[in-house]
């Protein structure tokens, strides 16, 4: 068969069954295969789409998500997609055509040096040089993309060797000298975690999204209500611990809840869980949980002690990790009532400091519009976000409930990543409601996927908080830049409502408090792609709010008043 | 403090940029990088020196160690290992100096590689502190050029 072939034959033997992805000049043999294979291939209408609807897809499922672009411009138009997913470990394999091996290096018509590029953003890449290597490559890549600390793989391949005749053979196991993530925490450090959770009399755990990816929620949850131990989630691990539980703290951070801030500040026992120690999160490091001694989880050995020093450190996967150390404290002599007071305290800051917002009249407040999904859909849709203030809202005022239903851009914070997210988590989990939410800004970013969601009948819910503003950066001018608004109003903006009809969506202005809730519920029954462009309160700021190099309990807007 | 670690690498297209653009991504300045095959056709050893603190270094090679290439790391024990680096220094001599700075090469078992009307090629092996001295009391006629491998550098004893 051809080497395009292997590819297709590859890509099943991974158990791929969706793929995205835009044809070019060097990636004819493979669309050329793809087209007799049963494979579904979803055309979209920018290769950054592409990446993003695998990343979504792979969120939403736990799957490996694949895109598909072809040489130069092309696989230039991945680099924010991979480097997305390369921030928030999602497993992503990229396949990207290449000018045909003997113009390598001669600045080819579209010619990129793609493996170079993404050389700082990827897991690993792979430049294939002879046809018999697919296989081979393939069943690597979707290894290295799915275990360990997940993240995404690149595979660039020349058009000749697409052309090319190969004796296909399914590829055997991996043989990678060089990649042995570690699964198994160490028994001495569980042994010595276990020990320091049962004498803490204030500890915190703080959860983030290596519990999701390594599906340790249940333990997650075990040990938090054996040892009565509060749990606050990173943006990354929001669905990994229940919000409706009574142990909950919500988010932590820059714009975490107030209590969340103030339990990690004067906890006496730190559990980091699959979070990095983000500077979103920990905020000015000399003072973050400093009275606490501090276990670190983590599948990369990287992350431990990179940002904050670590008393316990634990590499390996977590769920094994909390298993562990569940049973460990299961052996052990516990006082149920030890974190009786701190609980007490956590229920103080709960009613002094809750999340709130000032309602205004006869304007829709954003944080109402998120109540209103909340609500409509039982805090049970996959929600998706881009990057700012809608994204902080999405976070703050949704209840996070279960694991894989929120996909969000956390570490790279990408404008336009949410929509097409959303249709590839739509098209993963396709049981489910999906909702994404966008500012004005940044749904123009990728605003041409809307064909794709209607070509393939999509049925995303895109719910557009429009105030007008670069808003998460009108709010920073607001307060820190003497309420300069440099480049942030959006004084020219589209029909968001008649730019989702030309696609042939569906299309709905709402102005008026009153429609919001019956918006959303026409659009979701409609079982179409749908834009709703919500008109809410423009200068409506995002609090709490940590500023930037400050303590995280040193909020702004934190009170009641 | 100044790092030799020891890094062995699979023989692959690419590995020698990842390895060098994490360095530099990370804030790291290699001072020297000596590359080459090993007993194992397959695997390459790289010989990189750098300075940093202990905790950045450790910073990297966790880093390094992420790299899929990347087999093993050893950060090299200066007490245990014995290191070697060889240069090439081209000197200014006539027939005037030729004698004292032949008589320099010698006293540092230099090698005198090639002698030309008004210079003199000189060949040391040794330590990065060695070749040094010998740059240094060479200086004074005038060194044109020098040529350095970097640091390669092997564990003492049977390990």
């Amino acid at each position: 068969m051809k080497g395009s072939e292997a590819i297709i034959e590859s890509l099943k033997a991974a158990g791929v069954e969706v793929v995205f992805g835009l044809p070019g000049g060097m990636v004819i043999p493979l669309y050329d295969a793809l087209y007799d294979s049963d494979m579904k291939h979803f055309l979209v209408r920018h290769e950054q789409g592409a990446a993003h609807m695998a990343d979504g897809y792979a969120r939403a499922t736990g799957k490996v998500g694949v895109c598909i672009a072809t040489s130069g411009p092309g696989a230039t138009n991945l680099v924010t997609g991979i480097a997305n997913a390369y921030m928030d470990s999602t497993p992503m394999v990229a396949i990207t055509g290449q000018a045909r091996s003997d113009l390598i290096g001669t600045d080819a018509f579209q010619e990129a040096d793609i493996t170079g590029i993404t050389e700082p953003i990827v897991k690993h890449s792979y430049l294939i040089k002879k046809t018999e290597d697919i296989p081979r490559v393939f069943r690597e890549a979707f290894y290295i993309a799915s275990t360990g600390r997940p993240g995404p793989v690149l595979i660039d391949i020349p058009s000749d060797i697409q052309l090319a005749d190969i004796d296909y053979k399914p590829a055997g196991k991996p043989d990678l000298p060089g990649y042995k993530p570690t699964l198994k925490g160490h028994k001495k450090q569980i042994r010595a975690a276990a020990r320091a959770i049962a004498a803490a009399e204030r500890p915190v755990l703080y959860a983030g999204g290596g519990i999701i990816t390594a599906g340790a929620e249940k333990e997650l949850m075990a040990i938090s209500r054996l040892m009565k131990i509060p749990v606050t989630t990173t943006l990354m691990g929001l669905g990994a611990f229940p919000e409706n539980n009574d142990l909950s703290l919500g988010m932590l951070g820059m714009h975490g809840t107030g209590y969340a801030n103030y339990a990690v500040t004067h906890c006496d026992l730190l559990i980091g869980v699959g979070a990095r120690f983000d500077d979103r999160v920990t905020g000015k490091l000399a003072t973050f949980a400093r009275q606490a001694k501090k276990i670190h989880i983590d599948m990369d050995p990287a992350e431990i002690s990179k940002n904050v020093a670590i008393d316990i450190p634990i590499v390996g996967d977590a769920r094994d990790v909390l298993a562990g150390i569940l049973a460990e404290l299961k052996t052990m002599k516990r006082e149920p009532k030890k974190t009786a007071l701190w609980l007490e305290q956590v229920i103080t800051w709960k009613k002094k400091h809750p999340l709130h917002y000032k309602d205004e009249k006869g304007a829709i407040m954003p944080q109402f519009v998120i109540e209103e999904i909340n609500r409509i859909t039982r805090s049970d849709a996959i929600l998706c976000t881009d990057v700012g203030q809608h994204q902080m809202w999405s976070a703050l005022f949704y209840t996070h409930v279960k694991p894989r239903h929120w996909v969000s851009s956390g570490g790279l914070g990408t404008m336009g990543f949410g929509f097409p997210a959303a249709i590839g988590a739509k098209v993963g989990r396709p049981d489910k409601t999906v909702i994404d939410v966008a500012g004005d800004g940044s749904f123009q970013m990728n605003i041409q996927e809307l064909a794709t969601a209607v070509c393939y009948d999509i049925p995303v819910v895109v719910c557009i908080l429009n105030n007008g503003f670069l808003g998460m950066v009108r709010q920073w001018q607001e307060l820190f830049w003497n309420k300069r608004y440099s480049e942030t109003v959006i004084s020219c903006q589209p029909d968001f409502a008649a730019v989702a009809e030309a696609y042939g969506a569906l299309g709905m202005t709402i102005t008026d408090k009153k429609e919001v809730g019956d918006a959303i519920r026409t659009a979701i029954k409609s079982k179409r792609p749908a834009v709703l462009d919500f008109r809410v309160k423009a200068e409506e700021n995002v609090f709490p709010m940590v500023p930037a190099g400050k303590s995280i309990d040193e909020m702004i807007g934190g009170h009641k008043s | 403090m100044k790092h030799t670690l020891s890094v062995l690498v699979e023989n692959k297209p690419g590995v020698l940029a990842r390895v060098a653009g994490l360095f530099a991504r990370r804030g790291f300045n290699i001072n020297s990088l000596a590359v080459g095959v090993t007993e194992d056709p397959d695997i390459s050893r790289m010989t990189i020196t750098v300075d940093a603190e202990e905790h950045p270094i450790e910073q990297v090679t966790k880093q390094l160690h992420k790299l899929i290439n990347v087999i093993k790391i050893t950060d090299l024990d200066p007490e245990k290992t014995v290191a070697r680096e060889l240069a090439l220094i081209k000197v200014k001599s006539d027939a005037g100096t030729r004698a004292e700075v032949m008589q320099l090469a010698e006293i540092f078992r230099a090698r005198i590689l090639d002698v030309g009307k008004k210079t003199l090629t000189i060949e040391i092996t040794g330590t990065y502190e060695k070749i040094d001295a010998l740059e240094q009391l060479l200086a004074p006629h005038g060194v044109t050029e020098i040529v350095r491998t970097g640091r390669i550098a092997i564990e003492r004893g049977e390990k």
